[in-house]
């Protein structure tokens, strides 16, 4: 195999998935980090996002058009299934909370099959042609996508070491009993996290769909990637979570080399028990819960 | 249905019934009485399920297996299998929060069924394993069923007594400390790693368990057979709302739950197609929300752990 | 009228009392020592102030208004500020930021109260772009104190400032201290090295097992003999 067909084959389009796994791996990182429990209905929250752009596309918007709306509308969702299902249970364990996402994540699951049915879909139909950058075949919706996760990560970033909230996020992922003493309001800190998840979930779930197709199943499939490229960078580490994922994308479509395809998905488990076993703070030393 | 019909019906849910109680047993294990969250239930059940069937089936050409050995073996095999899957994982996670082994099961589930699918020649791929011997296989309907009920029966008694008295025991009063007070567990070390390793492993091997009484009762396996992630739902669903930590309220829930999950599996059939598909679906939408109303209103559960002296912790 | 006034409080963490009436009072322009046997509950009486935990008796009154059970962030806002014993700086955070996340309930220019922190720790101004994690022992204390000082507050709750610390940094906080009161907070101080901190101090209060034990001057608990033998190694 040639170099060039090494990086079009396999390198290009594991950065293109890892890019996207990245997106949701922040969200993963937020609400391990903040709100210190695994969220399982992350997928399936992108999932929901990935659909509600299919509507707005469908009643005439462009997909990269509808992605913004997409998203503001399921950072409304992420606020309400908090206000719903897990806030009352914070003074209990935070397990339960868990538990709560699991039944979360098959709600919102089926509610986008009942709505949108089960068959596959797309934003657009036919096919379409690469472009050649110096040899480097990439296609429109693929430097879109590259486009959208540095735009979404660089101002994630400047908002969480600049402004008076995303230091107040950053601060009560760091100590939280701290944080309070310090007069920040959990609540609104909660609501504020929710509602950057809930646009991070949108946006993973359209990226997901717009670089393939739409499934309901999309978003649970990709929660164990994402689950394992946000524990890999350091829980509550946002640049982990993005080296994280380009880590495991690269790492599943390189996986063919050495396992049979069928078992791509496998790739990430085992690069998740890897970690928890020789490194459980990650790469960038994040949290261990 | 005539009653005759209704009796077959009856012997028939009390039959899945027993498997899943067992199953919920096993998620008391963990859950219940040493707070390990196990995602992954489905992928236990299913390692059980074909590791008695590979090891008993009649022979076929194509895959491994059709050892024809007595089900006895296979009954224990699925407990091995499971139980051996489940150490390792075990070993890796139970270190940290349960959040992690909930990750670390949900990622086992899905690498079995990729196993189920893709390795025809151990599983029989999409075809699955048939010609798996049922004891009792030979009577007539009735009688067999009748027969299957008393095995199935027999072994949730003998899981609930082993249960009962070695949550009893002072290992179950550990366990319940550790699980009520983190500082506590933290105090311990090593030793409570050890612990609750040893309930994962026995908690998931009673789940491989029934996995086996499954295959034997329906004579095969199919991938299609375990839906990993609603199998895993409702089971949890059974024994939160039964009453975690109380093994008698995971007997019941496991009752109550399926019931009426078959019986709206009923209703739904009866639909006309166009809606049969999306009611299907919107079954899944309530036992998920059934799930956030029995944590919201009623998180003891049915029946309550007893816990002479203490508040209820959960 | 003291500016703090504890009276008879009882409470604890969970269904179990830990203080079992807690009686002390804080003037102004007052450092205020509490020692004791270790889990004679100084950080519980300390954390009652704050909210931290249920109170089930007594009355706290702070400067005049009962706040007895107020939630933390009110307090802050009523002007008391608490330097937790442990995790009392943001590890990630930089020195700056940490000061920053203090004056999280002040809007405007904070430039002022800045100079002011950085004036007390000047040790730290070169460091303001390090991570809090980072920095030694010392520091950190001078972080977290500098942190609970950026709202300017009335009185300033510190729980075992100079725990592990080398007697040079000791006697810096114990300067520092002194320092802050000097600009005109009042001070309510929890030690380990009850010798040093009795003989700095105004008054002094002697804890064991969640209530009052002793009380008085630095100067008179130093010279009692019974507290000598308690606490103060003879
Ligand atoms: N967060 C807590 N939850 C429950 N009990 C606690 C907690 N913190 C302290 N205690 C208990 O309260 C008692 C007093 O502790 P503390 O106030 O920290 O003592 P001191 O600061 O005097 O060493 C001890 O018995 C301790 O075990
Ligand atoms: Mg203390």
């Amino acid at each position: 195999m040639s170099f060039l067909e090494f990086l079009n084959f396999h390198l290009v389009p594991g950065i293109v998935l890892g890019s996207v796994y990245a997106v949701g791996a922040i969200g993963i990182t937020l609400v391990f980090g903040i709100l210190r429990f695994a969220h399982f209905a992350h997928g399936d929250m992108a999932t929901l996002g990935a659909f509600i752009a299919l509507a707005l596309v469908t009643a005439g918007l462009t997909p990269w058009a509808a992605l913004p709306v997409a998203m503001a509308a399921v950072a409304v969702v992420a606020i309400v299934v908090d206000k719903l299902f897990y806030d009352y249970l914070k003074a209990r364990p935070k397990i339960m909370t868990v538990m709560a996402s699991l039944g979360v994540a098959l709600m919102l699951r089926a509610v986008v099959q009942v709505v949108f049915g089960v068959d596959p879909r797309t934003y657009a139909t036919g096919i379409v042609r690469p472009d050649d950058y110096f040899g480097i075949l990439l296609r429109d919706r693929e430097l879109y996508t590259l486009a959208a996760v540095v735009l979404i990560v660089v101002g994630l970033t400047l908002f969480l070491r600049h402004s008076r909230w995303g230091k107040a996020m950053r601060a009560m992922s760091d100590n939280p009993d701290l944080a309070r003493l310090s007069g920040v309001d959990n609540r609104k800190v909660t609501m504020l996290t929710w509602a950057i998840v809930g646009a991070l979930c949108a946006a993973s779930g359209f990226m997901l769909g717009i670089n393939n197709e739409l499934q309901s199943m999309m978003g649970w499939q990709v929660l164990l990637p994402m689950f394992a490229a946000a524990i890999l960078g350091g829980v509550g580490r946002v640049e982990g979570a993005v080296l994280g994922g380009l880590i495991v994308g690269v790492a599943e479509e390189m996986s063919i080399f050495i396992l049979p395809a069928q078992y791509k998905a496998a790739t990430a488990f085992v690069l998740l028990l890897l970690i928890l076993l020789v490194r459980p703070r990650g790469l960038l030393n994040g949290k261990v819960l | 249905m005539d009653l005759l019909g209704l009796a077959n019906y009856a012997v028939f849910m009390a039959i899945l019934i027993g498997i899943y109680a067992l199953l919920a047993l096993g998620l008391n294990i963990q859950w219940g009485f040493t707070g390990l969250f196990n995602a992954g239930i489905a992928g236990f059940f299913a390692v059980g399920a074909y590791a008695s069937a590979i090891l008993t089936s009649l022979p076929a050409s194509g895959r491994l297996g059709g050892y024809e050995l007595p089900l006895v073996v296979g009954w224990l095999a699925a407990m091995a299998a499971a139980a051996l899957i489940a150490w390792p994982i075990g070993k890796i996670c139970l270190r940290f929060r349960s959040d992690y082994l909930a990750i670390a099961t949900i990622g086992v589930a899905e690498i079995i069924r990729l196993v189920i699918r893709t390795e025809g020649w151990l599983t029989g791929g999409v075809r699955g394993v048939t010609g798996i011997p049922r004891p009792f296989g030979d009577l007539d309907y009735m009688p067999s069923q009748i027969a299957y009920l008393a095995i199935v029966a027999t072994l949730v008694l003998v899981a609930y007594l082993l249960v009962e008295r070695q949550v009893k025991s002072p290992w179950g009063r550990m366990m319940r400390a550790i699980r009520d007070n983190e500082l506590a567990a933290a105090a311990m070390g090593k030793q409570v790693e050890a612990r609750r390793l040893q309930a994962f492993v026995f908690g998931s091997a009673l789940m491989g368990l029934a996995g086996a009484l499954f295959v034997h009762f329906n004579r095969s396996v199919t991938p299609e057979a375990i839906d990993p992630m609603i199998a895993t739902f409702l089971i949890w669903i059974m024994l939160i709302l039964g009453g975690s930590g109380n093994n008698r309220g995971a007997i019941l829930g496991a009752a109550v739950i399926w019931i009426i999950w078959s019986v709206s599996e009923l209703l739904t059939d009866r639909l006309p197609t166009e809606v049969a598909v999306q009611a299907k679906y919107a079954r899944v939408f309530i036992i998920g929300l059934t799930l956030q109303l029995v944590l919201r209103f009623r998180p003891e559960g049915i029946l309550p752990e007893r816990q002479p002296g203490a508040p209820p912790h959960r | 009228m003291a500016l703090l006034d504890m009276k008879d409080v009882r409470g604890g963490y969970g269904d179990a009392d830990i203080l079992h009436g807690v009686s002390m009072t804080v003037g102004e322009r007052e450092i205020v020592v509490i020692v004791g046997p270790n889990g004679a509950g100084k950080s519980t009486a300390m954390k009652s102030v704050f909210g931290l935990l249920a109170i089930r008796g007594g009355h706290i009154v702070f400067d005049g208004e009962d706040i007895t059970a107020w939630a933390p962030d009110r307090i802050v806002q009523r002007g008391i500020c608490y330097v937790p014993q442990v995790d009392n700086v943001f590890r990630e955070m930089t020195v700056h930021e940490n000061f920053e996340m203090g004056a999280f309930l002040r809007r405007g220019d904070l430039s002022a109260a800045y100079d002011r922190v950085y004036g007390l720790f000047p040790d730290l101004k070169a460091k303001r772009k390090n991570l809090a994690g980072d920095l030694s022992g010392g520091q950190r204390q001078m972080v977290a104190m500098g942190r609970a000082l950026m709202l300017d507050p009335k009185l300033l709750l510190l729980d075992e400032p100079t725990a592990g610390l080398s007697p040079k940094y000791m006697e810096q906080i114990f300067q520092i201290t002194r320092d802050v009161r000097d600009a005109g907070v009042s001070i309510l101080l929890v030690e380990q090295h009850a010798k040093q901190a009795l003989a700095f101090c105004d008054r002094g209060y002697v804890l064991a097992t969640g209530a009052n034990r002793h009380e008085g001057t630095g100067q008179a608990l130093l010279a009692d003999r019974e507290v000598a033998e308690m606490f103060l190694g003879g």
